[in-house]
């Protein structure tokens, strides 16, 4: 088949076989009122890996994600059904608090939203929030965070600025710090370089591959190339079902799927 | 969690405050006012506290011929100013003359009486005639106590209609005021009637300013031109207060003027929120 | 007349109103200087009226000042604690539109109407007599709805990705608003609450029923005394003085009173400028 992907070097060498299973969906439904968003989701994704989701806008990828750290509780016409399991435990479930999962897993969305506060108060926020340190304690955090994020030397010496004050590929860097600081297992990133420059957009790639060796990154993109590039694992989504998932190169090379064969190939979406 | 729950709690009781406040106002006002409020209060020609007798009749016309008046004259000078900041100024002068606006609309209305008082009382009476108290300034001050909840009011409307409707217009050939007159004032004409609406109860329901120019006469009577002197039902109050006897006839009936006036003005409250409810559906 | 000449016209029209509209505040702000500076000086600021027509104005002075002061400590916090429930947790319910009518309700009531409520309800029925405690209060229901309007308004003007960054952390709903979304109201907040002030400042017809003749000699010592305040001195002075000097010091009494209302003013609206500029 002919493709012009390029897959990242070393999803070649991966093997979905080996790695430990962070997130499974078994079951797993969700309705906005009356629009069924996510039909029947059967789904692992593996830690320490990037895993992306792609596929048409309204396919359900964004959805998806967010029911990783159960951010479609905020609206009050969702409803779901099935389980989501985290290191073994059902997120899902009526006794689990979802405050707690929040702070295992970060959430980076596609426009960058700092608070407006200074680069330190942004970062400072979790762990003040959560009590988790202060003081000296905080500046070590916060410092690690922006390094974790790459953006530490840009930004060591105006700290106390504004946040406004950054680019918006900076300003995303330090959403991604500001995910870092509560020390989650799993990042989430929601479309996160659709709103910003090339050179911004393959920085933020180059950060993804670090963080993967600390963390499990799950990726929605609607960018292929993205994709292919980073990822070691792809799932492809249409209309709220998961149409093929498998290990990146697998997934570009041979689709099994005609769909996914025709999503590709730039025949839709 | 918990506490989230709790919190929720508190603030709802901060919230329904103003609602318990509505309820008492209504309870106590009724209260006090009720047993004067017949036929013959609402319909009676004269008011004359000592000899006993209490119809607000003339006081009710004195009243809806001065909010009459100065909601026009509002109207004329409000609406243009508010079509001019929303599609005729530059973004600079709408910041300022807005944030005036602001300003003015809590101008102590004491002064503005006391302006109305010893400036234009004279003048109309040098000038026009009369005693000079009278509808007339009743008009000019009342008018400009509205024109600023008026004019506020108007702009959000205006603006509120979406840009495409005028980018449309204007992309077929139509001149600015063709495209306002035509297309962004039907449009927002619901929101504009429930700023005219509004701008009656703030007239219905202003007190000092007014009071200080209509004149109140003793005995107060149907007015026949505009420089009779009149009383309003909130000077009425205001005035008689202090010389009413406690617990008197006197005393129920200018609780039941309360009364009157917080009907009137609720009313036209609820008229105006239905009106605005019915665009916003639309 | 062409379409062109008409829009021109009509430009003029519109003008001409909006200048009307604007010019009668620098108007009364020029005519009450003017006549009342000849009254300010150390005496009249400092001083106490007597014999009704002469002295100075300090007990009303201070009297204003107590009841706005007060007035908004009341009228204050529950205002914005009633736009935060409003703003971030009323449920689209009967419950929530009819707390929101009687919320625009209260906004639209007649002041004399709050000051008959106020006279009834809190001078007598509470038994808290004419007073600065009863001037004050009755204050605080005009206020209540002014601070709920500006405050929601200023809260539901916070971004949702705000909310939605905070949340994705962990943080409750609660610890969210107290955190995020309340920290970047406060500006407007902050300016709603000031302009309430100016406007409780000059506030006759409730203060009348409730606080006190307006004339009092003396400072008011505690919450049950009555007290003065400036717009009912003036009031007093300018319908019922027949001297050259009462008129003065009405005009002098309404310099005092428009320079606190327009330095209450101007500083919301400075301060709302400051912090557009910084976010903006």
């Amino acid at each position: 088949m002919n493709n012009t992907y390029m897959i990242n070097g070393d999803a070649a060498a991966f093997s979905p076989r080996l790695a430990n299973d962070k997130v499974v969906f078994k079951g797993f439904n969700l309705w906005y009122g009356d629009n069924h968003v996510l039909k029947d989701i059967d789904a692992t994704i593996k830690s320490n890996i990037v895993t992306a989701f792609m596929g048409p806008s309204g396919c359900g990828k964004s959805t998806l994600l967010r029911s990783i750290d159960r951010m479609n509780d905020i609206i009050p016409s969702c409803r779901t059904e099935g389980d989501v399991y985290i290191d073994g435990r059902n997120i899902y479930d009526a006794d689990e608090d979802v405050y707690t999962l929040r702070k295992a897993v970060g959430m980076v969305f596609q426009k960058p939203n700092p608070f407006p506060m200074s680069i330190y108060d942004n970062i400072a926020y979790g762990p003040r929030l959560h009590k988790t340190a202060s003081g000296d304690e905080l500046d070590k955090i916060v410092e690690e965070s922006l390094r974790g994020a790459a953006l530490w030397d840009e930004v060591k010496d105006r700290l106390r600025m504004n946040a406004f004050g950054l680019s918006g590929g900076q300003q995303q860097r330090l959403c991604i710090a500001r995910a870092l600081s509560i020390n989650p297992d799993i990042i989430l990133m929601d479309e996160p370089c659709s709103a910003l420059d090339p050179i911004a957009t393959i920085k933020i790639e180059a950060l993804m591959r670090e963080l993967k060796e600390r963390y499990t990154v799950v990726l929605v993109t609607h960018n292929l190339q993205q994709a292919a590039r980073v990822s070691e694992m792809t799932a492809f989504m249409y209309l709220g079902e998961i149409i093929e998932f498998g290990a990146t190169r697998d997934v570009f090379e041979n689709p099994r799927n005609e769909l996914t064969e025709n999503y590709i190939t730039g025949r839709f979406g | 969690m918990r506490t989230g729950d709790v919190v929720s709690k508190i603030l709802f009781l901060c919230a329904s405050l103003s609602a318990v406040i509505v309820f008492l106002i209504t309870a106590f006002l009724l209260r006090e006012g009720i047993k004067v409020l017949t036929p013959g209060f609402l319909l009676g020609l004269t008011w004359s506290p000592h000899r006993g007798l209490f119809g607000i009749f003339p006081t009710i016309v004195g009243t809806l011929c001065v909010v009459a008046g100065a909601v026009v004259i509002a109207t004329a000078i409000g609406i243009p100013s508010a079509i001019f900041l929303s599609e005729f100024s530059p973004f600079w002068v709408r910041n300022i003359i807005k944030s005036s606006v602001e300003v003015i609309v809590g101008i102590p209305s004491v002064v503005i009486g006391f302006f109305g008082l010893t400036v234009l009382v004279p003048f109309i009476r040098n000038q026009v005639g009369g005693r000079g108290e009278s509808i007339l300034a009743g008009w000019i001050v009342l008018a400009f106590m509205i024109l600023p909840n008026l004019i506020t009011i108007a702009e959000d409307s205006l603006r509120a209609v979406p840009r495409s409707y005028r980018e449309a217009s204007l992309a077929l050939g139509a001149t600015k005021w063709q495209t306002v007159r035509n297309v962004v004032l039907p449009s927002a004409s619901s929101g504009i009637r429930a700023a005219l609406v509004l701008g009656v109860g703030r007239a219905m329901g202003e007190t000092m300013a007014v009071l200080m120019v209509v004149g109140n006469p003793e005995t107060p009577w149907i007015p026949t031109g505009v420089l009779d002197r009149v009383r309003m039902l909130t000077s009425t109050i205001a005035i008689e207060f202090s010389y009413a006897e406690w617990g008197s006839t006197h005393q129920h009936a200018l609780f039941a003027i309360g009364v009157v006036l917080f009907f009137m003005v609720t009313v036209l409250n609820f008229i105006a929120t239905f009106v605005i409810r019915r665009k916003n559906i639309q | 007349m062409n379409e062109i000449q008409r829009e021109k016209l009509v430009k003029g029209l519109l003008y001409a109103a909006v200048g009307l509209s604007i010019v009668i505040l620098p108007i009364i702000v020029v005519w009450v200087t003017a006549n009342g500076l000849g009254a300010i000086n150390l005496e009249f600021l400092t001083g106490r009226p007597y014999r009704f027509e002469y002295g100075g104005i300090y007990p009303q002075i201070i009297g204003s000042v107590y009841l706005v002061s007060l007035c908004t400590l009341l009228g204050g916090p529950l205002g914005i604690a009633s736009a935060i429930y409003l703003a971030e947790y009323a449920p689209d319910n009967v419950v929530t539109r009819t707390v929101r009518f009687f919320t625009e309700t209260l906004a639209g009531m007649p002041s004399i109407v709050i000051g008959l409520f106020g006279l009834q309800f809190l001078v007598y029925f509470l038994k808290l007599k004419t007073s600065l405690l009863a001037g004050a209060v009755s204050l605080s229901f005009m206020m209540l709805p002014w601070t709920i309007r500006a405050s929601e308004e200023a809260i539901k003007v916070v971004p949702q990705e705000y909310r939605e960054a905070s949340l994705a952390m962990g943080a409750t709903k609660w610890q969210t608003i107290l955190r995020v979304v309340l920290p970047a109201a406060v500006p407007g907040i902050v300016t709603g609450v000031l302009l309430g002030m100016g406007k409780a400042m000059g506030e006759t017809a409730v203060v009348w029923l409730t606080a006190g003749s307006g004339l009092e000699a003396f400072v008011p010592r505690t919450l049950r005394s009555p007290t003065g305040s400036l717009p009912m001195y003036i009031y007093l002075l300018a319908t019922q003085g027949h001297t050259a000097e009462g008129m003065q010091n009405a005009f002098g009494a309404s310099l005092v009173l428009l320079v606190m209302f327009l330095a209450m003013s101007v500083s919301a609206l400075l301060i709302r400028n400051h912090y557009l500029r910084r976010l903006g």
